[in-house]
């Protein structure tokens, strides 16, 4: 592998392994992400998908294997991992704002304290997330009183405050009504053509078809299938993945 | 959204007015057995109501709480030095009526109910000159609100610094200093009264929050030696009464320490408050700590911040919300409990009411006055434990904005 094509991969993992007690979630996941590249993680539940991209931010820690996100090698020290997580956005299933803050505040704590942005800095960069996700208009508000998809479309602005090169999305339409999952997988499709890295775990095909590069299927903790969405829809190669595509298509 | 608005229903929800008569009827009035039992409660309330303001008017002798007034409010307090505590008082009410002057919203309903308050015992029939003071303060409230809506920004700082100043200067004010002729020194164990009830209180709420939240952060900890001796400390205080702790402080303490080194009482008293106090703060926050989500804390390491101030931003602003009830219901058990200090000879609210039931003056009273002045004295108590409750449900409904 030559220098060049190293530093193209941004989230590199080796044979990485986890065990749940004696529930070997993940069983040897070897996979890199190239810059820019858009990745979709698929599967059965329980196969360890999720599991598997918040080892990429240490939300979850892996026990054997190795994990390398943008040069920086994951280990215990603290330092790298925060690093690690300044350069990478996530979004969750459940949203995870902040309720105690308004939407502005949900936007600007991370960059005022941990990139040490002057407020005036922070608001208006804020502001202008908030108008690419469409919804300015809500800045002043709770997340309690706004729509699930207006949460969730708050909770991408979030992440994407800090100026992240991965952003790393855990399932973000599966809490939400039939009529909000497409305002935010708008906002995701138009991510999707910048250059930011995206890992995105979700179960909405259609999504996968139109913005993927590459498709990763999940099984039983290991990487069962990969390839472009052309491939993985037309011509999948392995049982698991023919079973599990006819079961939800 | 709006464009295919259907015709709405513009039926409104059954009427629920009723007037008064109907309301009897239905409610205390429906059966022969319900008219039975209003009738006979009806007249038990009564004749309660005619016993007790019968010997209220009468019998009672309430003599011995004007004339005993300065005491029951500062102890021995030399009375010519008086005014060191009038002074206090003062600063108080003027910090109250500058904070709700500039920041408003809930501190101007506390600055109004103690101008309220004042000026009801104003019109008591206390001595002239305790009457004077009073409404002295109650105009002090007003002029410190006055200046303080008047130009917010520049009383702003200069309100926070007095607030954080004030603590100091009191102390200072009330010791005062040997050999200094205008503002001699008087020993801490001739504070007592309402003074030290609430020096006891402010002291032991303001120095067991942040203890109180500490121990509550070590108990979940992940490292064994500080979550080990936030468990131990908690499970010991909490498995002791509180006269315990007090006695500890002060027979036990003075034996452990050199012959030659001499705690203050009153420190020794707060100490003993404060340490027992935290430990059930501890349990308080813990349960709000435990009420927050994971999901929180993860979104906030995502975030890329650290511990420190995933806990300080993220995780306490929400649980030291969800247990407000539990804390003010601590904070008012903690007031009334200061009374427990009497038993080691400081002389608060409740000391000097046995003081005062016990004078010469009144062992002509047929029955003593012991009824007068502990109605007076859990009069004052109740009134304290009010407003704190009040307090606490306005902080409550003003925090609750825009959390569901």
């Amino acid at each position: 592998m030559t220098a060049q094509q190293a530093s193209d991969d941004i989230i590199i993992c080796r044979d990485v392994h986890k065990w749940y007690g004696d529930f070997h979630v993940l069983n040897g996941i070897t996979a890199t992400v190239r810059r820019g590249e858009v990745v979709v993680v698929f599967g059965p539940s329980g196969s360890g998908k999720s599991t598997f991209i918040r080892t990429i931010n240490r939300l979850e820690e892996h026990q054997r294997g190795q994990i390398i996100v943008d040069g920086i090698e994951m280990t215990n020290d603290l330092r790298n991992i925060e690093a690690i997580r300044r350069e990478t956005g996530m979004v969750f299933q459940q949203f995870n704002l902040f309720p105690h803050l308004t939407v502005l505040q949900n936007i600007t704590l991370a960059p005022m304290w941990v990139r040490k942005r002057t407020r005036k800095e922070a608001e208006a960069t804020a502001f202008q997330l908030l108008e690419r996700v469409g919804i300015q208009e809500q800045a002043l508000k709770y997340p309690g009183q706004l729509s699930g998809g207006q949460q969730q479309r708050v909770a991408i602005a979030r992440a994407l405050a800090m100026q992240p090169r991965i952003m790393l999305f855990d399932e973000p339409t599966s809490a939400l009504d039939p009529e909000m999952i497409k305002e935010v997988l708008e906002v995701m499709k138009d991510l999707a053509r910048s250059d930011i890295t995206l890992v995105v775990v979700t179960h909405e095909m259609s999504f996968a078809r139109e913005v993927a590069d590459r498709m990763l299927f999940f099984d039983k903790g290991q990487i069962v299938e990969q390839g472009s969405p052309e491939h993985i829809f037309t011509n999948p190669q392995h049982d698991r993945t023919k079973l599990f595509l006819s079961q939800i298509l | 959204m709006s464009s295919t608005e259907l015709p709405v229903s513009r039926l409104k929800p059954p009427g629920s007015s009723v007037n008064a008569l109907d309301w009897l009827r239905r409610n205390l009035f429906n059966g022969w057995l319900n008219s039975l039992i209003t009738v006979l409660l009806g007249a038990l309330v009564i004749w309660l109501l005619y016993q007790v303001l019968g010997w209220a008017f009468t019998t009672a002798v309430w003599t011995p709480i004007p004339t005993n007034l300065q005491i029951l409010m500062t102890g021995r307090y030399p009375s010519e030095q008086v005014w060191r505590v009038q002074i206090c008082l003062a600063l108080l009410l003027l910090l109250f009526g500058l904070s709700a002057g500039v920041w408003g919203g809930i501190l101007r309903s506390i600055a109004s109910g103690l101008a309220a308050g004042a000026l009801l015992l104003a019109i008591m029939p206390f001595t002239l000159q305790t009457r004077l003071v009073l409404a002295g303060l109650v105009l002090l409230v007003g002029a410190g609100f006055i200046v303080g809506s008047r130009s917010r920004h520049h009383m702003r700082r200069l309100t926070i610094a007095l607030w954080f100043a004030s603590p100091a200067i009191m102390v200072v004010l009330l010791r005062g200093f040997v050999g200094v002729p205008g503002l001699p020194y008087v020993d801490t164990g001739l504070w007592g009264g309402l003074l030290l009830t609430i020096l006891l209180a402010v002291v032991g709420i303001i120095a067991s929050f942040p203890l109180g939240v500490l121990l509550a952060l070590g108990r979940r900890s992940k490292l064994p030696v500080v979550k080990g001796f936030c468990v131990g400390y908690i499970e010991l205080i909490r498995g002791v009464p509180l006269i315990t702790v007090l006695f500890m402080a002060m027979i036990m303490l003075p034996l452990f320490l050199p012959a030659n080194v001499r705690v203050d009482n009153l420190i020794r008293v707060l100490v003993a408050i404060t340490l027992f106090s935290a430990a059930y703060l501890a349990e308080n926050v813990r349960g709000g700590l435990q009420s927050i989500p994971n999901g929180q804390v993860e979104a906030a390491r995502a975030l890329g911040l650290n511990v420190f101030q995933t806990t300080l931003l993220i995780v306490l602003p929400q649980a030291l919300r969800a247990v407000i009830p539990a804390l003010v219901g601590q904070f008012i058990s903690l007031f009334k409990d200061t009374s427990l200090v009497a038993i080691v000879g400081l002389a608060e609210l409740l000391g000097i009411a046995d003081i005062v039931i016990e004078q010469p003056a009144w062992l002509t009273v047929p029955h003593g006055v012991h009824r007068e002045v502990l109605l007076f004295v859990g009069l004052v108590y109740w009134i304290f434990c009010f407003s704190f409750a009040q307090i606490s449900r306005h902080l409550e409904t003003r925090l609750g904005v825009g959390t569901r």
